[in-house]
């Protein structure tokens, strides 16, 4: 770890009185990083290059846009078909978002399932789940800046979650919009912070990595690293593996921006804005509905509000919930299943909040019909009259389990979900770390990579002298 | 894993070496291809370009009057000049002159003199438009940011101007009617 010697003069010259090459080289060159990450160890670095794309291409197109009720929509308008390449660098932000979100799902669940949260890294685990609030804010205040009818009432209905604050609610509500509906002094300032937040994210995220760079990277087998034997330096060999997976990525990314730019996003939000009529399904982005699900699955305002909230919140507790010391989920036969069935928990709350909540799923026929075609379905396979159906289906859970017609109501599959979820946290991680026996971790990372041998078994325990 | 990082001969420093332009190469092409449009968006809009000319009805005005019409954001002067002012920009000696131009190199109908009002040196609009504004010793316009003074041809008489006031891209479409830009 000696200070490197710069070839060159100048930087030579700059290191020896501002020594940011020295640190450069430091945390990005010789930084030891355990030798067996693996490619969902790349979502970290991926996630950085969105935030840097979506701050270039945000510049760009805030030097184009015009943040008022009246110009909005025509001056987005305006980015596609006027401004030179305004067209892509919008496809390009309006895309980046879900992939930011992308990337930053799966560097989440790679969290979860390698236990990169435990001890000593909860700091760093905490600071995530700010930079990913963040994001959220900041993903629904560039959503609104269109004004499109997706963006207005995607505005209305979440500053509308403020007013289930019991006494000033309403007044919290008045003093976001500033005003009595979402209007021009609301699109402004949603503006302002759109622009600003992505700053902040970025001073969160060089925090992020101090605290990375403390113990290093999480690996696969979830173990310390116990010497040199068991790292290798960032550069070249984590360089050039991101950079691979970014270009495999890029494939992906383009191939939305390009061939499927609207894909992701609702059509209704070309409709420009109208503060007097509702469209009918109003459906978040993709990355927040299992949110929205966890909302609507309690019939009571403020609870579905406190839930949705401690959704996100109970992540920053999750070190403490999980007391199991063994961090890879690989060495966690029960904490595996859960797992998974977590990750399909969460694809589940997506399906539910993406589709009207009155509405029916048919798993075996997989099909989704509102609730008058289930019942006339119910009817018909059962052969019972109509209201005798009506009843069938009524009944708590909305469940009708006769032969070929079983059918669940979206919003109590979403109860199910969200009754999942907490339980994962809030129950089983803290059972498992009780009653569960976990297989026998390897004794160092060198062990699993190099095959093993109690030579290096001695190798091992001889640089643990050391060190 | 030395041999690994280093090979064993100079052989395996010239692949790197290729290696290493290579992707410097690829991150170099990369950067420019993404630099490329986003600086090209910065470049005047389809929206913009599409307002570069006007056109501008000439017939209400009389000998001796100005009118200032906008064109790209800018001011345009339009000054129907007096037979004396036609005259004493035809007769000053084109050699004496910091910008040498001979009148009728810049105007198309000597009544008509057509110029983009913003001063050479600074960017200010100069003074002369109306009959109350100071005109300067030349009879054409002061531009009161540093003193430059323009001729009755707008040719830079005085001052730290530099050249002379700029001739748009103008055409008459009739005798009324001038399509400027």
């Amino acid at each position: 770890m000696a200070a490197p010697v710069f070839k060159n003069a100048v930087v030579r010259w700059i290191d020896h009185r501002l020594p940011v090459f020295s640190y450069l080289h430091h945390e990005a060159y010789e930084y030891p990083t355990p030798k067996n990450l693996n490619y969902w160890w790349n979502f970290g670095s991926l996630a950085g290059f969105m935030l840097v794309v979506m701050i270039v291409t945000g510049l760009i197109l805030a030097m184009q846009y015009t943040a008022h009720v009246d110009h909005a929509f025509n001056s987005v308008e305006r980015i596609m078909r006027d401004v030179n390449w305004g067209w892509m660098l919008r496809y390009l932000h309006m895309n980046g978002a879900s992939m930011f979100f992308v990337v930053v799902y799966i560097h989440i669940f790679r969290g979860l399932y390698f236990g990169s949260y435990k001890a000593p890294r909860e700091l760093l685990w905490q600071l995530g789940v700010l930079i990913y609030l963040l994001m959220m804010a900041t993903a629904f205040m560039g959503y609104v800046l269109p004004w499109g009818q997706m963006s207005f009432w995607g505005a209305t209905v979440i500053t509308n979650l403020f007013s289930a604050i019991p006494w000033i609610g309403n007044d919290i509500v008045t003093l976001l919009w500033g005003g009595f509906s979402v209007d021009n002094p609301t699109l402004n300032r949603l503006f302002v912070l759109h622009f600003l937040l992505p700053f902040v994210i970025l001073a969160v995220v060089v925090v992020h990595i101090m605290a990375l760079h403390r113990f290093g990277s999480n690996n696969p087998l979830g173990i310390d690293t116990k010497g040199p034997q068991d790292t290798i330096p960032f550069h070249p060999y984590y360089t050039v593996k991101d950079t691979f997976g970014l270009g495999i990525f890029m494939l992906f990314y383009v191939f939305w921006a390009f061939f499927a730019p609207n894909a992701l996003g609702d059509p209704a939000n070309y409709i420009p804005a109208n503060p007097l009529s509702t469209p009918e399904h109003i459906v978040p982005e993709w990355y927040y509905l299992p949110f929205y699900a966890i909302l609507r699955s309690i019939p009571d305002k403020l609870t579905g509000v406190i839930a949705m909230g401690a959704s996100i919140l109970i992540l920053f507790f999750l070190p403490w919930l999980d007391r199991s010391p063994v961090r890879a989920g690989t060495f966690r036969p029960v904490f595996k299943w859960f797992f998974w069935i977590l990750v399909f928990d969460c694809v589940i709350l997506m399906f539910c909040g993406k589709n009207p909540p009155e509405s029916y799923w048919m798993p075996f026929s997989l099909e989704l019909v509102d609730a008058d075609t289930f019942t006339e379905r119910v009817a018909e396979i059962r052969s019972i009259p109509h209201d005798q159906a009506l009843n069938a289906v009524g009944d708590m859970w909305g469940v009708n389990s006769a032969a070929g017609s079983f059918g669940i109501k979206i919003v109590r599959l979403g109860q199910l979900g969200t009754i999942y979820y907490f339980a994962y946290f809030l129950i089983i991680l803290p059972l498992l770390s009780v009653f569960e026996t976990p297989r026998q971790v390897p004794l160092s990372i060198s062990k699993p990579v190099l095959g093993g041998g109690k030579a290096m078994a001695h190798a091992t325990a001889k640089s643990m002298e050391k060190a | 894993m030395a041999d690994t990082t280093h090979g064993r001969s100079g052989d395996s420093d010239t692949r790197r070496d290729f290696l290493n332009l290579l992707v410097n190469s690829v991150a170099v092409f990369g950067v420019a291809a993404v630099a490329w449009p986003i600086i090209s968006s910065l470049n005047p809009s389809q929206d913009v370009l599409a307002l570069s000319s006007i056109e501008v009805d000439l017939s209400q005005i009389e000998v001796g009057q100005a009118i200032t019409v906008k064109w790209r954001g800018k001011p345009v002067f339009i000054r129907r000049r007096t037979p004396e002012e036609i005259k004493a920009a035809e007769s000053v000696d084109v050699s004496t002159l910091r910008d040498p131009q001979p009148d009728k190199d810049r105007v198309q109908k000597p009544e008509w003199l057509i110029l983009v009002g913003v001063c050479t040196h600074l960017g200010c609009v100069p003074q002369g438009q109306k009959p109350s504004e100071p005109r300067g010793q030349f009879g054409g316009w002061f531009c009161p940011c540093h003193g430059s003074e323009y001729d009755t041809s707008g040719r830079i008489r005085r001052g730290p101007a530099p050249l002379n006031l700029a001739v748009p891209q103008y055409a008459f479409e009739s005798d009324t009617l001038v399509k400027i830009g």
